[in-house]
């Protein structure tokens, strides 16, 4: 077995962290309140942060190349209105799943393809896309329209009972399903590498004859799927549509990605990393809940603090590799054994 | 055409806009060979070695790969056909392993999937068998020096390579133990039939590794020669040349002006990686010329004197006063002016006028609120545009559109208008036409007779034997010598350059 | 002739001010009694007054923003700072007099704006990712100032800041005008404008010329700062009311298209303050006759989005390589 310091390192600090977070978190909740202990309070945090999981494991692939998409939550407020109203005019369930997941995979590529083409600033770019679906919601419809179509009820409806009692929904294991391809697309294929290596050095990259455009353009398709998976989540949890939906969730989605170890400079982070960000954002909100006393407000502070603290923690972690890399180049001309811990050189 | 020639190069011209970068320079390499590139800034070494690799189009010549005719369109091209590249600048992903920089773009895959484990034992043979370095493969570039990254660029590059492998000045961020160790690497290749470019500034290294060396200077070809056959002495002046006669050697330097008392004074002032301790002091109107080598440290004394690069030792005192952590803008309290060598990226601010950049300097002495009246900036500018001889309709004229002279001119005028006490000036006259260069020697010793004093550094040695006072030669990042008055020649300052080896070892090891 | 055209449509203003001109000739034909003012009680009346009248905290806040944007930075705190600084005025009002609540707003505004600088000038992070901490606690912080709850202000002469009018316009405007003099006046009496246009334009060359960047990200944070508290009192005034929620929302995102809008490039470097007057202009006036023509005011936002785009890809290289190209290849083929 390897020592525990050596497993440590500064690729998963945050990761550790975040799970430390979260235990301490679960611990404070189940010692302070009782019935905060019970497995399904457990699973809701899963239930109601589904679409959330979703979302922010599509937007770290866009942070990990360097980018950002701030349409999500437009997006997702888009999907929930675009499919209300499409049931309400008869059209049949599946097809508007489907039509809603293409619509989101256009969008992306839209995105991307603005962004890469013509060099523009991604914030810029995603930050139109943001008021677009928007807006769009608004001209479909302005109020909140309920969905009473059979499928969705019946999805609404469905419970998956895991371990007794308790259950969870389709939109979990849709979630899971997610993000366990995500890792793996992060992994073990070329696309998956080709993100981390652009997000790392894009000149680096496209010296090594990567193909940086494609993948560029890649992500933020990527990231408008899953906005449109979310959106179909979403809307199956809320049973409605609405302009007004999930008003700033792309700070959310962000936040997840940072308090889950994916570096906002690029390059770098597990995609397991956004779940845990979302179940320690969402621990948070639940111990507020059940303090009761505390009004919901509390959880934004709360969340930007550790969005504060997170972020410090990245900075210090990218300083210390500034300064690392500053001495093993001063110490190459002193005393060249220091340095090379890592590396024998026979 | 030699049978056992891989690389050849015949009549290579390329120019760009206003400027000849090659003239049909002829080149070649041949199998298991170390082949040395050789020529100062703008001698065309990198334009030549951008043709070979297929980044730039030449615009007449053939380039022949083992007998036959290539003509590589892309940097991808030319590794398809087995030429690679490792520069300067490692151009890996930091954030990625080791092994993963190596085979990211070709991985190997099981199933669809890549295959991990046997990248890492792909990664481990070939850092093992071809370069000889064990090291776990596993860990992100990051984490290693920037030898092993180096190393590493060296393996993706051979591995992708058949025959013909360029590295463009590899060592130049290496210790002597781990220049030994790519030196063993690439005479391991060599013995493997390979054929290596290589580009240093280092004499000492050239000599050590290299076969045969080929020497550019302003873009044409002055020779090929055997190392063997080769005295450093010959190699440096082929490298600069004699140039035209000075028109201005007829203006003699005003060595009486020179006051007794020392306006700056140095000792050993260091920066690890990159200066080794430097010793010196300036007199107040004295014409203090630093030589040496592309590389030898001239370019480091400046900034760690103007406070730009932060010493970690040694002191530094301006007028008896020590000063303990030098900036820019201390500096320019003190009385310091420095126009950079890099004129593009650290000396003009492109967006503004010509008024505006030459204010910068004497605004941020004077600080942020004590504005300067646009009646008096424009009375400065005009000033100085007369007395330089600026050529621009109008002061309000975007600095980026004059020419490479004018602009240092404005520079020059940035620092004038601060009323400096000492100037540094790092390759003032580079890039520049024969006019303008001529104006800036005359102003040179003009201020140097006002009482100001100059540091003042070129790669051209004629320009250095004219217009200074003293010189001190460097040489590999070493101070190695001092050549005053009458001795100062050309002649002089090539021998201290090239048979200072010696000098180094016994001074500062 | 075309010498005097080049010269003009050259010129970075032009365009923002002709798509200004071309807005308001559609309102002149489409709307009638667009350019109509009336006086009733010794006020002025009418859509310009009122556009002049609204734009004017977006205007406030642009301002700041367009020093932040020519430093190569930017602020997606400001919306939140506007909250933050309006329910701190609005719940000081309750104790304390006027000039107090207005005092501790201005100065709440500083301490945002001092908070983002450290963030950026001395732990050196991203502009963005420092600012939007502020943004996602800001509103939080909000909340917890009014409780939760909208407070409703009862104070004539804070009102009169955002309703009153003088000489018969709107106090608003004279607010407005005298932020954008007084930035105006410190860009062209201090070196502040030239600091941040050299920074904006070549970090290195700067430094190298003895200007410390530190300083002048601290300085141009904590101007956004205070205009965004401006904007918050202004708001606040003008609904009697500090809502911790949707007070100033999306504020941020109208103030960065104003500053593009006129001119100003997200690279940094020159800046326009006049640009930025004419493109907060734009946006407001595109509201209201979004709003006046009678199409759903919902289609602002996808106008908006049309318009961010449009001109970004004006701004980009790229983009205008790709036309020039394509009008190269049609002159060759017209030859």
């Amino acid at each position: 077995m390897k020592k525990i310091s050596h497993r440590i390192n500064e690729n998963n600090i945050i990761i550790i962290a975040t799970l430390f977070l979260i235990v301490l978190l679960y611990g404070y909740g189940s010692l302070s309140f009782t019935g905060f202990l019970s497995m399904q309070v457990f699973l809701n945090l899963f239930i109601d942060n589904a679409y959330l999981i979703i979302i922010a494991t599509g937007m770290a692939f866009v942070i990990i190349t360097g980018g950002i998409d701030l349409s999500v939550a437009s997006f997702v407020a888009f999907v929930s209105i675009i499919t209300a109203s499409l049931l309400e005019h008869g059209l049949h369930a599946y097809l508007v799943i489907l039509l809603t997941l293409l619509l989101g995979i256009i969008f992306g590529a839209g995105q991307g393809y603005l962004i890469f083409r013509f060099q523009l600033h991604p914030w810029i770019v995603t930050l139109a896309g943001m008021f677009l679906a928007r807006g769009l919601c608004y001209l479909i419809s302005t109020e909140s329209v309920e969905i009473t179509d059979n499928t969705f009820m019946f999805l609404s409806d469905y419970k998956l009972y895991v371990m007794g009692e308790n259950y969870i929904s389709i939109g979990v294991v849709l979630s899971i399903i997610f993000v366990a391809a995500a890792i793996y697309l992060s992994k073990y294929t070329s696309f998956g590498r080709y993100v981390y290596a652009v997000g790392g050095n894009v000149s680096s990259a496209r010296l090594m004859g990567l193909p940086v455009g494609k993948t560029t353009i890649m992500v933020y398709t990527l990231s408008g799927f899953s906005s449109a998976l979310g959106g179909f989540v979403f809307t199956v949890y809320m049973q409605s549509g609405y302009a007004l939906h999930l008003m700033g969730m792309e700070m959310d989605a962000i936040a997840a990605c940072v308090i889950g170890g994916i570096l906002l400079t690029g390059g770098a982070g597990y995609l397991i990393g956004p779940v845990l960000g979302v179940l320690s954002m969402g621990m948070i909100q639940t111990i507020i809940m059940f303090q009761g006393t505390l009004s919901s407000w509390w959880t934004k502070i709360v969340v930007g603090f550790l969005l504060f603290l997170f972020i410090l923690l990245q900075r210090l972690i990218v300083i210390r590799r500034g300064k690392k890399r500053m001495h093993s180049i001063a110490d190459l001309h002193t005393d060249s054994a220091s340095t090379k811990q890592h590396a024998s050189i026979s | 055409m030699n049978s056992d020639s891989l690389l050849v190069a015949k009549g290579i011209s390329k120019g760009f806009p206003g400027v000849k970068a090659l003239s049909n320079v002829d080149f070649s390499l041949r199998k298991g060979e170390i082949h040395s590139l050789m020529g100062e800034n703008g001698a065309g070494k990198s334009t030549l070695i951008k043709v070979l690799t297929g980044i730039l189009k030449k615009d007449q010549g053939q380039i022949y790969l083992e007998n036959s005719l290539i003509s590589p369109a892309s940097a991808e091209e030319a590794k398809r056909l087995g030429i690679s590249t490792v520069y300067q600048e490692v151009n890996l992903c930091e954030n990625l392993s080791v092994a993963e920089n190596i085979y990211i773009g070709r991985e190997p895959k099981k199933n669809g999937r890549i295959d991990w484990k046997e990248m890492y034992r792909k990664a481990e043979v070939l850092l093992k068998e071809k370069l000889n370095i064990e090291i776990d493969v596993k860990r992100t570039l990051s984490s290693y020096s920037t030898a092993i990254q180096q190393m590493t660029a060296i393996a993706k590059a051979v591995d992708t390579s058949s025959g013909v492998l360029i590295l463009d000045e590899p060592t130049s961020s290496l210790d002597k133990s781990e220049v030994q160790k790519l030196f063993e690497v690439m005479k391991n290749l060599k013995s493997r039939g390979m054929g290596i470019i290589f580009v240093s500034h280092f004499l000492d290294q050239v000599f050590e590794i290299s076969d045969r060396i080929t020497v550019l200077r302003n873009g044409q070809l002055i020779g090929e020669y055997q190392t063997s056959l080769l005295t450093r002495n010959e190699l440096v002046s082929k490298m600069i040349g004699k140039e035209w006669i000075e028109p201005l050697l007829s203006q003699k330097k005003h060595a009486a002006n020179i006051s007794k008392k020392n306006f700056l004074m140095v000792k050993g002032l260091e920066k690890k990686g990159s200066m080794n301790p430097v010793h010196l002091s300036i007199k107040k109107g004295e014409v203090l010329g630093l030589a040496g080598l592309l590389g030898s440290g001239r370019t480091e004394t400046a900034k760690l004197l103007f406070g730009i690069d932060a010493s970690d030792n040694g002191t530094l005192v301006i007028e008896n006063e020590k000063i303990h952590s030098m900036n820019p803008k201390l500096a320019i309290e003190k009385g310091l002016g420095f126009c950079p060598e890099d004129r593009k990226t650290e000396g003009i601010v492109g967006e503004l006028t010509i008024r505006e950049n030459m204010m910068l300097a004497l605004q941020s002495k004077r600080g942020i609120f004590n504005y300067i009246p646009l009646k008096e900036q424009k009375k400065i500018a005009e000033k100085y545009i007369k007395l330089l001889n600026i050529k621009t309709p109008d002061m309000e004229e975007k600095i980026e559109n004059l020419s490479g002279g004018n602009q240092q001119k404005v520079i020059l005028s940035r620092w004038l208008a601060t009323n400096p006490s000492l100037l540094i000036m790092d390759e003032p006259t580079r890039g520049v036409d024969i006019g303008s260069k001529l104006e800036i020697r005359k102003l040179i010793l003009d201020l140097a007779a006002e009482g100001v004093s100059i540091l003042f550094i070129s790669a051209e040695l004629e320009e250095v034997a004219a217009c200074c006072d003293r010189v001190i030669v460097l040489r590999d990042r070493y101070q190695i010598g001092q050549l005053e008055g009458e001795k100062i020649s050309v002649k002089n300052i090539l021998e201290l350059i090239s048979e200072g080896a010696g000098v180094v070892e016994s001074v500062h090891d | 002739m075309s010498q005097f055209m080049i010269r003009y449509t050259q010129s970075k203003l032009f365009w923002p001010f002709a798509a200004l001109v071309l807005l308001l000739l559609i309102n002149f034909f489409t709307i009638p009694g667009f350019f109509h003012i009336t006086i009733k009680n010794g006020h002025l009346f009418g859509s310009l007054i009122d556009i002049m009248n609204r734009v004017i905290p977006l205007l406030v806040i642009a301002i700041g923003m367009t020093l932040v944007i020519a430093k190569e930075g930017i602020d997606i705190s400001v919306g939140s700072i506007l909250a933050i600084t309006a329910a701190a005025a609005a719940s000081l009002l309750e104790v304390a007099p006027l000039p107090y609540a207005i005092l501790f707003a201005l100065v709440i505004g500083l301490i945002c704006g001092l908070w983002n600088g450290i963030l950026i000038a001395y732990l050196k992070i991203q502009p963005m990712i420092a600012t939007l901490i502020l943004m996602t606690v800001g509103r939080g912080i909000a909340q917890l100032i009014t409780g939760g709850q909208i407070l409703t202000i009862n104070n004539k002469a804070y009102e009169y800041i955002g309703k009153g009018f003088l000489l018969g316009f709107p106090f608003a405007i004279y607010i407005g005008l005298a932020v954008f003099c007084i930035v105006l006046i410190v860009k062209k009496k201090t070196a502040l404008g030239l600091f941040l246009e050299s920074i904006g334009s070549n970090k290195t060359s700067s430094h190298f010329a003895g200007i410390r960047p530190e300083k002048m990200i601290l300085i141009v944070y904590i101007i956004s700062g205070i205009c965004s508290a401006i904007a918050g009192i202004l708001v606040s005034s003008n609904v009697s009311s500090a809502d911790a929620n949707n007070a100033g929302l999306w504020i941020e995102l109208d103030a960065i298209l104003a500053v593009v809008i006129g001119g100003t490039s997200m690279r940094g470097g020159r800046f326009y303050l006049g640009g930025t007057l004419i493109g907060a202009l734009f946006i407001q006036t595109l509201s209201t006759t979004i709003y006046s023509i009678g199409i759903r005011p919902e289609m602002t936002m996808v106008v908006k989005a049309i318009v961010v785009i449009a001109v970004c890809l004006m701004q980009s290289g790229e983009f205008r390589k790709l036309i020039r190209q394509s009008s190269f290849k049609k002159k060759v083929n017209e030859a």
